[in-house]
């Protein structure tokens, strides 16, 4: 093997696994801690999340949020620029489709209705990455600090929009009235019975193809296409970019933008998918799992499907667990998120001192036999 | 005595109430980034500082067991960071977002397995408190008119942490200005190599600094869940880390001006808190969100420099890789 090449794979295989395995580990200690028995957790874990069809049905369903949200951190990332702002746009995206459905819901068809909202909801997710990589692009302001903000603001006017405008009088909780049907996107369950084949009641709808085609959308923008090519310089080399006549401001725009709207998007399955209306906290958590998916992903398209997939099921496994064991809480899955980013993010290259010193041994020996 | 004048003087009060935390984090991360380390871990630090005590505080029924277990697990997170963005230089950002969302999910997660209370721990006595201290002549002053209140009802009756967080901005703006230490700390966030080779130690300075970070976010965290409530909820920090955070950048990166930008934005919180349902001469219902989300508005509207210009340390966020 060349050194080149073993150095190659060091990244690609060795030390991302290393990584994951060392937020298994600790994982597994914090189960310890709460006196839960891991392989036990484990099992049950896996139970639910894949061991019935309406269980599975959950699991992509979360996935789903999570691909969308993944993909739009990673976007950013192959541009240079962190999104921690995921969350406050899969919000506004939710007001996006919340105000086309309950404009037009009553009178337009649902082939014209369900595109619409689709697109208002990536538009409103851009709309609100929008002014943050402007004030990057063109004022120098820091990008991380102002998705931090934007979170809170977005979270501050849908409490105040719900609240006072939109909300339906004489609710206990601040939400809008139920969508009409004409905005329902059809279920796996729905989908399936047209083909005769039965499938378990679950929150699993259309968005999840949806998500799928995004990922190869976004595999085919990043990789094939002239703009994704810029876009991809302006992350590694932002110098190199303008001596090659990439314009950055201009990529950073239009990666904040791409990156916004996707996150919206995760308001097309929770809203016109399974909530049928706009209600508070529907993104709770999804933006910030993105940044874990992303990172475990390596912010390529497959490796975000296999990470969303991975938390999709710790999200419904992770609720089966906290029926059968009463110490265990569904927020575990946000420990383990966090370890995720802890060491595939911040602690990347904790091990590759000690990979290195194995490679140069490993790779020596080659050359002198 | 006029009504307003009450009024007033109950919302400063509250305000100084509500300051405290913002202010020990906005130190925490005035050491912090001054030396080059970015902090958006503040939050997750506080989040588990307050856990811990309040925790700490309910099983050994000491209040300052409670402080210093505070202070030691938020340090903990704190040398976290420093591994992750000193030591090993990964991205800062990303070390800070994985602290606080781990924060989050441990604390719910070991709250509710120790003490099956839906991730709060369970509610602590005054003793496990820090409670309310009158300051000298409180109660002889308080029939003088203006001043009396003043001092009686607004600076007397807050809890000790209360006043150690404001002592804390004239030792520090000491700490930065007048000592050598200070000296170093402000250098090694501007100009790392500079340090270097006059032979101080960049790792270790920058160590420093976020362990100090970590024992002031300790105290905000202890303040919040055994001084200012009386428990830990679970996620009670709800964004105060950013506010802190915000008041940093909002204070151009200067201990006095952290102090005004934390009085500040505590004040717009005390304040909407009073305007709740209130209806006002002339202006009508302001909504309460809109008063809240002021301090993150203005703040991007500093940042885009259109209220003077923000100039954090040249060195923030930015590992120091030693010239081979």
């Amino acid at each position: 093997m060349k050194p080149a090449t073993a150095q190659r794979w060091a990244n690609l295989l060795i030390l991302p696994t290393l990584n994951i395995l060392t937020a298994f580990v600790v994982t597994t200690l914090v189960f310890l801690a709460i006196g839960v028995n891991p392989i036990d957790a484990a099992k049950l874990l896996v139970k639910g999340a894949f061991g019935y069809q309406n269980g599975i049905g959950y699991t992509l369903y979360y996935t789903t949020n999570f691909i969308f949200t993944g993909l739009a951190v990673a976007i950013a990332f192959h541009a240079g620029l962190f999104n921690i702002g995921g969350e406050g746009q899969a919000y506004i995206g939710g007001l996006g489709v919340g105000l086309v459905v309950l404009a037009f819901d009553g009178w337009l068809p649902a082939i014209i209705l369900i595109p619409l909202a689709i697109l208002a909801a990536a538009l409103m997710g851009a709309a609100w990455a929008a002014i943050p990589a402007y004030l990057q692009a063109y004022r120098g302001s820091h990008i991380v600090i102002t998705t931090i903000m934007f979170n809170f603001l977005a979270s501050s006017l849908m409490v105040y929009l719900l609240v006072n405008v939109l909300g339906e009088k004489g609710q206990m909780s601040p939400e809008t009235r139920s969508f009409a049907e004409s905005s329902f996107l059809p279920t796996w369950s729905e989908m399936l019975g047209w083909f005769g084949i039965p499938f378990a009641s679950s929150p699993l709808n259309i968005s999840f193809l949806f998500a799928l085609f995004c990922c190869f959308a976004v595999w085919v923008f990043l990789w094939k296409t002239r703009w994704g090519y810029e876009l991809r310089t302006v992350g590694a080399n932002p110098d190199a970019a303008i001596y090659a006549g990439i314009n950055p401001k201009h990529i950073v725009m239009m990666a904040m933008l791409i990156s916004g709207g996707l996150a919206g998007l995760v308001a097309v399955n929770e809203l016109l998918g399974v909530q049928h209306r706009l209600l508070l906290g529907f993104n709770a958590g999804y933006g910030f799992g993105g940044i874990a998916v992303a990172l475990m992903g390596r912010n390529h398209p497959v490796g975000i499907v296999l990470a969303a997939l991975l938390f999709g099921a710790l999200y419904q496994g992770g609720a089966e667990l906290s029926f059968d064991m009463p110490n265990v809480t569904r927020d575990l899955v946000v420990v383990i998120q966090g370890l995720i980013i802890l060491f595939s993010g911040a602690l990347e290259s904790m091990y590759r001192p000690q990979i290195q010193r194995f490679l140069s041994r490993f790779v020596k020996d080659e050359v002198s036999a | 005595m006029s009504e307003w004048f009450t009024l007033l003087i109950s919302t400063l009060d509250a305000t100084l109430r509500v300051s405290t935390p913002l202010l020990f984090a906005g130190l925490a991360g005035l050491y912090s980034e001054r030396a080059g380390v970015v902090d958006i871990g503040l939050e997750g630090k506080m989040l588990v500082g307050a856990f811990a005590a309040a925790a700490i505080a309910h099983l050994t029924g000491v209040v300052w067991l409670g402080l210093i277990a505070a202070i030691i697990v938020s340090v903990l997170f704190s040398l976290l960071h420093g591994f992750a963005s000193i030591t090993h230089r990964g991205n800062q950002v990303v070390s800070g977002v994985a602290i606080n969302i781990l924060a989050s999910g441990l604390t719910m997660v070991l709250g509710l397995a120790w003490f099956h209370q839906g991730g709060s721990t369970p509610s602590l006595t005054n003793n496990e408190r820090f409670t309310a201290i009158q300051l000298p002549f409180a109660e002889s002053m308080q029939t003088v008119p203006y001043i009396g209140p003043l001092y009686s009802d607004m600076l007397s009756g807050h809890n000790i942490l209360v006043y150690l967080a404001f002592a804390l901005v004239p030792l520090t703006w000491w700490v930065f200005y007048r000592t050598r230490f200070g000296l170093r700390l402000r250098a090694v966030g501007e100009n790392p190599k500079a340090v270097d080779t006059a032979g101080i130690s960049v790792a270790t300075l920058r160590y420093q600094a976020v362990i100090i970070a970590g024992v002031l976010c300790g105290f905000a965290g202890a303040y919040l869940s055994t001084a200012q409530n009386a428990q830990f909820i679970r996620d009670m920090t709800a964004g105060q880390g950013f506010m802190a955070l915000a008041a940093l950048i909002f204070a151009n990166w200067r201990p006095w001006p952290v102090l005004f930008a934390c009085l500040l934005f505590g004040f717009l919180d005390a304040v909407a808190v009073r305007l709740q349902g209130v209806s006002l001469p002339h202006i009508g219902t302001v909504p309460v969100q809109l008063i809240e989300s002021l301090p993150y508005i203005l703040t991007v509207i500093l940042l885009a420099g259109f209220l003077g210009k923000s100039r954090p340390p040249k060195a923030d966020g930015i590992p120091y890789v030693k010239e081979r």
